[in-house]
């Protein structure tokens, strides 16, 4: 695919990508705002993708191999980070759901 | 791995990526499009990992371990009330990977005379501007939000042109990089300036915004991943990039509806700053009545309805736990009890919804603000537990205040409204609450959490 092509090509998915991310949020309850934003937060992560083929160029310099580390540890970081952070937060919604009979607490 | 099947493997993260975020519309199956979620995301490592091949891999093993060590840790280790700055932090990491992302290209790239193409060097400038801005953004409202910094608005003369200026410096060097002058130094330049932003564009929004701010950075970072996407000519990068761009701008909007304000009212508006002056004469007009938790407990007790409107200082005392005690305990004398809930109490959207679901509180005892505001008014007791900005009536009748405008929860239409506070103090926001001076609304000082488990011993003696 030539260069352009493969330009055209990902604007396209870009903006089906724009309405498709309004399309799914408007759908979210104004209860699940913070996980959704927790749970954005972790996909956005997938920018460890990136630094992985930063860090995997052959006969990198000394400079991008500090940077592509430095920004494998950061997106590995967010990915790891934000994926618990977002189970932690929507384990305890999920604790009672109809049936909360069985806790008494 | 050829670049097709690979590609066809990415699409499958996509899915599960629109999946995670689909299933977030209903409470009982979130949590599981959370995990499809997080499987999609080790398809896609473990896809690219075999496409790369064996290049550091174990470079690659050690980044990999060291970051998803802390991230795990600190998100196991973090309080469900320190969850916003959390969310900071995490997003601000993936900012800064965006950031050094574009810096590692440019560095690749521009040996080779005459290389960038222009879309690649707009990707590249893009995801250095906004991944940068977002780092040092997201690292400022992690320090306000932990309280390492004062959570007030920091304003001074002249700090919108200081802003301005150091945002054209960016811009401009990004431009001159676009334009064709090969220089690395140019990305630096942008990425000093860019950082420098992020941290004087947070600086001045006060506390109360923060829920805002917060989901803009968000955006950032998504916007920012999917230049990177266009850098390195990843599909997935771009489609989960910019999914979460347009859902945080689409948050951000609606976030500032509720308050009633444009989202550049929030971000340039300065909070805080008009009512520095006019503050402290209001103050001292009015008297406050402070009252005792026992006197407070008889008032419940014999309520027919009591509405709990919980806010920041309801998360900062961690008394969530027991708000649902002394509501269970209110419920068992017959009271009925339930949760007023405004779209920017707290400082994320939603926060007080997870506290409150961490208390395991039933969702239908919580209001949204439409149908809570109707029932204010056959409402018995109003007990407002660390909210202050939210309950302001200074929204709808002075038009002189900063938050003039943004719709309120009315608990002063209720009969009584006993305010649980530390002190007189203004709220995050620095704006003075006249409600705390008017003739049915009592305030009980101390420790929400204290205040609270006093009220709860009190309630039981009756």
């Amino acid at each position: 695919m030539s260069h352009n092509t493969l330009l055209v090509f990902e604007l396209t998915i870009l903006v089906l990508a724009i309405f498709l991310g309004f399309e799914v949020i408007s759908k979210v309850p104004t209860l699940l705002h913070t996980p959704l934003m927790s749970g954005t937060n972790a996909i956005h992560g997938i920018v460890i993708v990136g630094a992985m083929i930063v860090l995997a160029q052959p006969d990198k310099s000394t400079f991008t191999w500090i940077v592509g580390f430095a920004a494998v540890i950061l997106a590995s970081a967010n990915v790891v980070g934000g994926f618990v952070v977002t189970d932690r937060m929507l384990e305890m919604f999920k604790k009672r759901e109809p049936a909360k009979d069985d806790e008494g607490s | 791995m050829s670049t097709n099947l690979a590609n066809l493997l990415y699409l499958i993260t996509i899915v599960s990526f629109v999946l995670a975020l689909r299933f977030l519309s209903n409470p009982a199956h979130a949590r599981r499009g959370n995990q499809i979620g997080a499987a999609g995301m080790v398809l896609a490592v473990v896809v690219t990992w075999i496409k790369i091949g064996t290049t550091s891999w174990w470079a690659i093993a050690i980044g990999m371990l060291i970051g998803g060590g802390f991230g795990a840790v600190a998100a196991r280790k973090v309080k469900m009330t320190a969850m916003p700055q959390m969310v900071a932090l995490f997003n601000g990491v993936g900012g800064g990977a965006a950031a050094l992302i574009a810096l590692a290209e440019i560095h690749r790239i521009l040996p080779e005379p005459g290389a960038p193409k222009v879309d690649i060097s707009v990707a590249i400038v893009l995801s250095a501007l906004i991944g940068s801005i977002s780092f040092s953004g997201s690292m400022i409202a992690f320090a306000k939000l932990q309280e390492l910094i004062g959570g007030r608005p920091i304003t001074y003369p002249g700090q919108q042109i200081v802003n301005a200026l150091v945002f054209v410096v960016a811009v401009g060097a990004g431009v001159v990089l676009v334009a064709g002058v090969q220089d690395e130094w140019l990305l630096w330049i942008l990425i000093a300036a860019a950082l420098l932003f992020g941290v004087l564009f947070v600086l001045p929004i006060g506390g109360a915004d923060m829920p805002v701010v917060i989901s803009l950075l968000n955006a950032f970072t998504g916007l920012a991943v999917a230049a990177g996407g266009f850098e390195l000519e990843n599909n997935v990068m771009i489609v989960a990039g910019m999914l979460v761009g347009a859902s945080g701008t689409f948050l951000t909007m609606m976030m500032s509806r509720a308050m009633n304000r444009s989202i550049a009212n929030v971000l340039f508006g300065a909070f805080g700053q008009v009512q520095a002056g006019a503050g402290t004469a209001a103050g001292a007009n009015g008297s406050v009545r402070p009252t005792t938790a026992d006197d407070v407990a008889v008032m419940l007790a014999y309520a027919h309805k009591v509405v709990v409107v919980p806010g920041y200082g309801m998360a900062v005392a961690q008394a969530q736990h027991d708000v649902r005690a002394l509501a269970d305990l209110l419920e068992s004398k017959g009271v009925e009890v339930t949760y007023a809930i405004h779209p920017v109490a707290g400082r994320m959207p939603g926060h007080m919804n997870v506290l409150l679901a961490e208390a395991n509180v039933p969702y239908p005892a919580l209001k949204e603000m439409d149908e809570a505001n109707a029932e204010f008014p056959r409402t018995d007791v109003s007990l407002v537990i660390g909210a202050n900005d939210v309950v302001n009536p200074d929204a709808h009748n002075n038009p002189s205040s900063p938050i003039y405008g943004m719709p309120i929860l009315d608990v002063d239409k209720s009969k009584a409204v006993v305010v649980l506070k530390r002190s007189m103090n203004p709220g995050f926001a620095g704006i003075d609450n006249p409600l705390f001076v008017e003739p049915n609304t009592m305030m009980l000082f101390g420790d929400a959490k204290e205040s609270v488990a006093k009220l709860t011993s009190a309630v039981k003696q009756l």
